[in-house]
């Protein structure tokens, strides 16, 4: 609604120039969504399901080929290597999308990630989405609908709008669009979370949190970004950054907006103390859905987060680093504190996240050439191992559906030894044990702050690591160390879902051994930083 | 060849995890014949060795993460050669001792009920073999290492496949010890990962060892780095006040990972002093001698009495440990060239005797269901070998001349009192209060009137005799002619007292009671 009135209101309009093919790979992901709901509405509900999947597949695959070619191609055209070449990148759309190396980086991540849990939402083997989501839970509609095999197939363009939301969110380079980008990103997230096939009002709850504090931080975020068009005259990143230098008399315009608008951004990556929504919501989404957010959402929120403090407000550090540096401890600590006293695993695994955010956090603290390339490669590291173990919880099951009860996951070891040792593994990637991709991304976070200046922060983070290694740790025990339960869940390997688990596992282990390659893509793509 | 030697057990335990469900038999051979091919090559390699040559020899250096300024680097110098040795020669001998390990129930005192519960396998067998050849990459590996950033990724592997030996085989509160004994290794490695990182930063941009040695660090920095190394080497070696977790972890250990536990693993932490804390903050850890030799003094008095009250077989022996890691720790931060050689050699002596000790405990135990002292009795009338051995072993952790043990000591001692004459005094009490917890223990177990339920108790196996057999041989050995050893380590012990700027006091002098 401002956007449009913002564009109306502009003088001389005339039509903006758009680089169709830097900005393809959304477009493309945009286009299947609303294919998508095309779908929903022309095709026989027979064939939905057959027709959403593959085209869901291809959408993703052919963006992700198309970021992959556009990396490569603008290399070849110069004649250098991949990221080699500073002045070629320039904002797109006007200036309102920056497609820089850092952004290809990113895009690239989400799109491998949105494929891998595609592999979980179009697992058959478990139903994790209700058949009929406007039936009240526990009445005579949803028994019917379940005996009737209905199911959403609507999750499938829903889900491609959330990632397209996720693909611009931290290619924004204006701060409107980057608010039309939260927005796109989070609606249908809001919606996903209330489709649990079990435990429906618990899911329907979570949904309800989750759009009621997003809708909160959404205001917030457009609050700070009226701020700062207060102070700058303009809402675009690079306008913003001269300001900062010029600029004496409006400082407390200025730092009211940075305040708001960071309360946004950080809400989106569930930093403490705006945490809260996490554990409610990775607990009562569906959790090929859960997988989804942990691992894009993140990897996205923190795209545009390193965006605007690397960018917009990097002359400004030595105002926002103290605040940082406090949420970044507090976010650490609490989140490996709060998640010694969990007993359900998805709750664990949301405080864990919420820990991980933090020692993220320190990367972008960093403002640093080694900051950034630190935390992409971070990023990377942990959607793979956290979309593995949602997996993981995916398959261990009881009458109820998923046993998400940690008391139930007693002797998992003994029973299926295989399954059991690959989320041992995922948790010890967690902790940071080395020769795990966990390890390898934190140590680069913390070399980063380190070099940063910000010792003390890392002193703070190994101490939360010692915490968070303790409940990691706990899990083990229960699954290895105690005995089982006589009516102790099974393990339910469905094929796609056995294949998420195989590529978090191969990508932990190989980011952990041989983390060269990668660490040179994340290097490459932060040489130039990002584009102003 | 070092990268072979870890790449060789790594790959094994790959392997055994792949046989098949049911060829627990098989599993055992492959681990024992891969542990001995190790063994061997080692020992090929340290023929190779030359004592007078270049300090580190067999190195390798390749790039790993160029990103972070990690090599792949490797080598030994005396003192990490013999660990080494330390390390591939009694995996064989534990895998050989804990044969049916993993079979059977192998822990503390439990009522006949609970033993049936406890005598079936805990987990797959193959898994508790497999564990034991990562164990030993790892150990190589942890002491191959010259990048200061490949040590650290080995001293914090290490903890893995140990944690799960523990918390699967162990004894009736075994995740208790395995949780706790993780947790504490783990905190003192992050804590030493801070250090790690901000050594980094100090320096030229690599980890290599040969590089940040070379580094002057501003006197109060290096203090804090020389903290966070030596909090980390103080929890696994252990110093007192950081010792509790070892008497549960080895307490409730399996028997073959409490001798690895104790005699190799634990030796990361003294060793790491010696090359790390000494040789990379030469000052600072000049500045902190007085603390440390106070805590390795209290270390040697507490752990031997708390170890004459024990009541529990296996933690007596650890108790004992405690002590005898704060003779190290003494030999090593007295700063003179017999004090650190002996250190060194007390390692590997401790080693050998520990292992005896703990697979001799070990197999009492298994015999009687108990690890209770007072279990036992009369020993020595029903199974007489087993006596025997358990006396030399004994008689050498109380460092009895002409065993291994009284030449480290000794050693020890000497280095102490030519610089510090009151803690070399009162360490040396420590000798008395080891007479008194082994020869008591002894005592109670081996001699008197035989008890009821030892009546029946066989002797050793062929089997046991063969794991142990070549220990008390190298214990006799090293005992009278420590020569070869000695040779090979003091090239490295010179390199370090150079490297830390002390010269050994001239005994005149000496006389004279002077103190730097």
């Amino acid at each position: 609604m401002k956007g449009t009135a913002l564009v109306t209101a502009a003088p001389n309009f005339s039509a903006p120039h758009i680089e169709y093919g830097q900005l393809a790979p959304m477009l493309l992901v945009f286009g299947v969504a609303v294919l998508g709901v095309l779908i929903e509405a022309f095709v026989g509900r027979d064939w939905r399901r057959a027709v959403q999947v593959p085209l869901a597949y291809l959408g993703l695959g052919g963006a992700l080929a198309w970021t992959i070619y556009l990396g490569v191609d603008r290399a070849s055209i110069e004649g250098r290597t991949l990221w080699d070449h500073a002045p070629n990148f320039k904002a797109a759309a006007m200036g309102s999308v920056a497609v820089d190396a850092p952004t290809y980086f990113l895009q690239g991540t989400i799109l491998v990630f949105a494929l891998v849990s595609l592999l979980l939402i179009a697992e058959r083997g478990h139903d994790a989405f209700t058949p009929q989501a406007a039936a009240v839970p526990g009445s005579d509609a949803e028994q019917e609908s379940m005996a009737a095999g209905s199911e959403h197939t609507e999750v499938f363009p829903l889900m491609m709008f959330a990632v397209g939301g996720m693909l611009l969110f931290p290619a924004s380079n204006d701060l409107l669009t980057m608010f039309v980008a939260l927005e796109v990103l989070s609606l249908p997230l809001y919606l996903l979370c209330g489709l649990a096939r079990r435990r429906r009002l618990l899911s329907q709850e979570a949904a309800v949190k989750y759009f009621l504090l997003g809708a909160f931080s959404s205001a917030f975020f457009l609050y700070g970004v009226a701020l700062l068009y207060g102070f700058a005259g303009s809402v675009r990143l690079s306008d913003i950054a001269n300001e900062i230098g010029k600029q004496s008399g409006s400082e407390p315009l200025l730092l009211a907006g940075v305040a708001l608008l960071s309360v946004g951004l950080l809400f989106k990556l569930g930093a403490v103390p705006f945490h809260s929504w996490k554990p409610d919501v990775y607990q009562g989404a569906p959790t090929p859905i859960t997988a989804l957010m942990a691992s894009c959402t993140l990897v996205s929120a923190f795209g545009a987060i390193l965006r605007v403090f690397y960018v917009g407000l990097e002359n400004l550090r030595w105002d926002w680093r103290p605040m940082m540096w406090a949420v970044a401890i507090i976010t650490m600590v609490a989140g490996a504190v709060i998640a010694i006293t969990q007993t359900d695993v998805k709750r664990l695994l949301a405080y864990s996240s919420v820990a991980h955010a933090g020692f993220l956090l320190l990367g972008v603290i960093a403002t640093s050439k080694a900051g950034l390339s630190a935390t992409l490669f971070y990023l990377a590291a942990y959607g793979f191992t956290t979309i593995g173990a949602f997996a993981i919880v995916m398959m261990v099951r009881d009458s109820g559906g998923e046993a998400g009860h940690l008391s139930r996951w007693a002797g998992l070891g003994k029973r299926s030894p295989a399954i059991a040792g690959i989320f041992a593994f995922f948790l010890l990637a967690f902790a940071g044990i080395p020769l795990t991709s966990g390890f390898t991304g934190k140590f680069a976070v913390f070399q980063a702050a380190v070099e940063g200046g910000a010792t003390p922060l890392v002193i703070v983070g190994v101490l939360s690591s010692a915490i968070a290694a303790f409940f990691y740790v706990r899990v083990i025990v229960v699954m290895f160390f105690s005995d089982p339960e006589p009516d102790a869940p099974a393990v339910v390997v469905g094929r796609t879902a056995a294949t998420a688990v195989a590529l978090g596992l191969a990508a932990t282990v190989v980011l952990g051994v041989l983390p060269q390659p990668m660490l040179d893509l994340a290097g490459q793509a932060a040489t130039q930083l990002f584009v102003r | 060849m070092l990268t072979l030697l870890i790449a060789l057990p790594a790959l094994g335990a790959f392997g055994i995890t792949l046989l098949p469900r049911g060829r627990d038999e098989l599993a055992k051979q492959v681990a024992l014949g891969i542990s001995i091919v190790v063994a061997v090559l080692t020992i090929g390699m340290a023929l190779r060795f030359e004592p007078g040559g270049a300090r580190f020899q067999f190195t390798e250096s390749y790039w790993w993460i160029k990103q972070f300024g990690v090599h792949w680097a490797v080598g030994v110098d005396g003192v990490a050669l013999v660990l080494i040795a330390l390390s591939v020669i009694l995996m064989p001998l534990v895998i050989l001792a804990s044969w049916s390990e993993a079979d059977r129930f192998g822990g503390a005192e439990l009522p006949k009920a609970d033993l049936d519960k406890y005598a079936r396998p805990k987990r797959s067998v193959k898994t508790y073999f497999a564990l034991l050849l990562s164990l030993e990459a790892m150990m190589i590996g942890v002491f191959a290492a010259t990048d200061v950033f490949l040590f650290y990724v080995f001293f914090e592997a290490m903890l893995i496949p140990m944690y799960f030996i523990i918390g699967s085989f162990g004894g009736p509160q075994r995740s208790y010890a395995a949780v706790k004994f993780l947790l504490y290794s783990l905190f003192g490695g992050l804590i030493m990962l801070v250090a790690v990182i901000a050594l980094y930063s100090q320096g030229p941009g690599t980890f290599l060892f040969a590089e940040l040695s070379k580094l002057n660090l501003d006197p109060t920095t290096a203090k804090w780095l020389f903290l966070g190394f030596f909090i980390a080497f103080a929890i696994k070696a252990p110093l007192v006040p950081f010792h509790t977790w070892l008497p549960d972890a080895a307490g409730q250990a399996p028997t073959g990972a409490a001798v690895l536990l104790v005699g190799v693993l634990d030796k990361v932490g003294t060793y790491g002093m010696l090359r790390f804390c000494l040789e990379l903050f030469p000052s600072a850890a000049k500045w902190f001698t007085p603390v440390v030799i106070t805590l390795a003094v209290i270390g040697i008095i507490y752990g031997a009495v708390l170890a004459i009250g024990q009541v529990d077989l296996k933690r007596l022996v650890a108790y004992t440990s405690i002590s005898h890691f704060g003779f190290i720790a003494l030999g090593i931060f007295a700063m003179t060239s017999q004090g650190q050689s002996g250190a060194t050699l007390y390692m590997v002596n401790h080693g050998f005797s520990t292992a005896a000790l703990f697979l001799i405990v070990g197999f009492l135990i298994v015999r009687r269901g108990s690890a209770r002292i007072d279990a036992f009795g009369g020993v020595q009338k029903v199974a007489p070998v087993l006596a025997g051995t358990f006396l030399i072993a004994g008689l050498s952790g109380l460092a009895l001349p002409g065993l291994s043990s009284f030449v480290s000591e000794f050693l020890v001692l000497v280095g102490t009192f030519t610089r510090y004459r009151v803690p070399a005094v009162i360490a040396a009490v420590g000798i008395v209060l080891a007479a008194v917890y082994i020869l008591w223990m002894y005592q109670r177990t081996m001699n008197g009137p035989t008890a009821e339920p030892v009546k029946g108790m066989k002797d050793l196996s062929h089997r046991e005799l063969a794991a142990l057999a070549p220990i008390i041989a190298i214990i006799v050995a090293l005992g009278f002619y420590p020569k070869p050893v000695l040779d090979v380590i003091n090239p490295s012990v010179q390199h370090t007292m150079s490297r830390v700027q002390m010269k050994d006091p001239a005994p005149t002098v000496a006389e004279k009671g002077t103190r730097p």
